[in-house]
């Protein structure tokens, strides 16, 4: 039996129906067509699939899908404005904080949970933001320097954050 | 094929259970276990009640079985349980992870669970029966409403994870204690462990080894040699056995010191 869930993905009202057992995860790319959260390993330890669900993060593979109704979703697919890369993508890019990028998505989700609610963090502050995203490529340190960096970037700072 | 019971109370959730059913609390565990094609259950019951309240009551906290690991973490009121709250993975996991889900949780989870024995964890199920933690936890039967745990004073509680992947490893074991002092010397004392058995138990050799003793290297001398007595640790890809009782004494003088770990 098909279950009809609304919720809102990136500001905008989205409607799907949802196989009992199907994870928001999987909603989210084959029903709805938003390819940015990535399918790592299915059980909580990647974080590839991070979305922000009223702002704060949740792994959407872990996420039954009906229990997503009416509440307030955003992925990756929302930070850019048309040609404008919210300022996390800009430091992404031009900090090399992506080598093969499975995990990029996942990141700039956190930082972008992480930015909305303390626009000026710490060091420790991003490395702990970040602890529950695993990245085989960078080593960390070009993420943490771009999370760095987009806090301060001007645009973070006049308060765009989708 | 799976199929999905949604209620509007957790008492009509209870009355939803059966064979071949598991209970969705914050669903990462059991999410897991069907993104994985877990052929156990192919049932899942889940509530709308919220479940989520945090109520004081004199010397005593009652969280709700829907109360997240980030939920305590950012509660004053909870600020002692947050180093087990925080115990839990990462982020991600704590905006979604459950006090209900962690009482449930088989080992090698439970981080939460442990610190909840060593504060005489009693609940209350959605049926209105109530029983200690440590009854619940040998069998697991009925859904879980909410816990009311001791609030400890000064620095009466402790908490540690040994985990070999930091922040978010997996326990090798974790341990918690609820120190009460009299005149000087422990009473009343509670101790916990998790990862040492199927279960989070209580240790009452340790228990009783530290009861009217001073809270220093000599006085817990009895309790570290009774550190493992009635248990029998599992052996896991984690750490075997052997590894754990060994090692066990160790982190019990830290836990019961206060020392940090090197």
């Amino acid at each position: 039996m098909k279950i009809p869930v609304t919720f809102t993905l990136n500001g905008t009202e989205a409607a799907a129906f949802t196989d009992p057992g199907q994870n928001l995860l999987d909603l989210l790319r084959r029903n709805l067509g938003d390819l940015t959260p990535k399918f790592g390993c299915g059980q909580g330890t990647c974080g590839t699939c991070t979305v922000l669900i009223d702002g704060e993060p949740h792994l959407s593979c872990l996420i039954l899908a009906e229990a997503a109704q009416g509440r307030e979703i955003e992925t990756t697919a929302g930070l850019a404005n048309g040609p404008d890369l919210h300022p996390l993508q800009t430091a992404f890019m031009e900090g090399f904080a992506a080598q093969c990028g499975y995990c990029t998505p996942g990141m700039l989700m956190v930082a972008k949970a992480l930015l909305d609610r303390n626009p000026s963090p710490t060091r420790d502050e991003v490395i702990e933001a970040i602890s529950g995203n695993l990245c085989r490529c960078t080593g960390y340190e070009p993420i943490v320097e771009a999370i760095l960096t987009a806090a301060r970037a001007p645009r973070h700072a006049t308060g765009r954050t989708a | 094929m799976l199929d999905v019971v949604t209620t509007d109370t957790l008492a009509e959730a209870a009355q939803s259970m059966g064979d071949r059913t598991r209970f969705l609390n914050g669903g990462t565990l059991v999410m897991r276990a069907v993104n994985y094609g877990d052929q156990r259950f192919d049932r899942i019951v889940r509530t709308r009640e919220a479940l989520n309240d945090v109520q004081t009551h004199g010397d005593r906290v009652q969280l709700g079985a829907g109360v997240t690991m980030a939920q305590i973490m950012a509660s004053r009121d909870l600020s002692f349980l947050a180093p087990a709250a925080r115990a839990v993975g990462g982020p991600a996991i704590r905006n979604m992870a459950t006090v209900g889900g962690n009482i449930c949780a088989p080992h090698p989870y439970g981080d939460l669970a442990v610190a909840l024995l060593a504060l005489d964890g009693q609940l209350a199920l959605a049926d209105g029966s109530t029983l200690p933690l440590a009854t619940y936890l040998s069998d697991r039967k009925g859904l879980i409403r909410s816990i009311s745990i001791q609030r400890p004073s000064g620095d009466a509680f402790r908490f540690r994870k040994v985990s070999r992947v930091k922040p978010k490893g997996i326990s090798v074991m974790s341990m918690a204690a609820h120190l009460n002092r009299s005149a000087g010397r422990l009473s009343d004392v509670r101790v916990a462990y998790a990862a040492m058995g199927p279960d989070p138990v209580r240790v009452p050799a340790v228990e009783r080894a530290l009861e009217g003793a001073s809270l220093d290297a000599t006085g817990i001398q009895p309790a570290l040699a009774a550190a493992t007595e009635g248990l029998t640790p599992p052996d896991d890809a984690l750490a075997s056995s052997w590894y754990r009782r060994e090692v066990a004494p160790v982190h019990l003088r830290r836990l019961l010191l206060g020392e940090d770990a090197r």
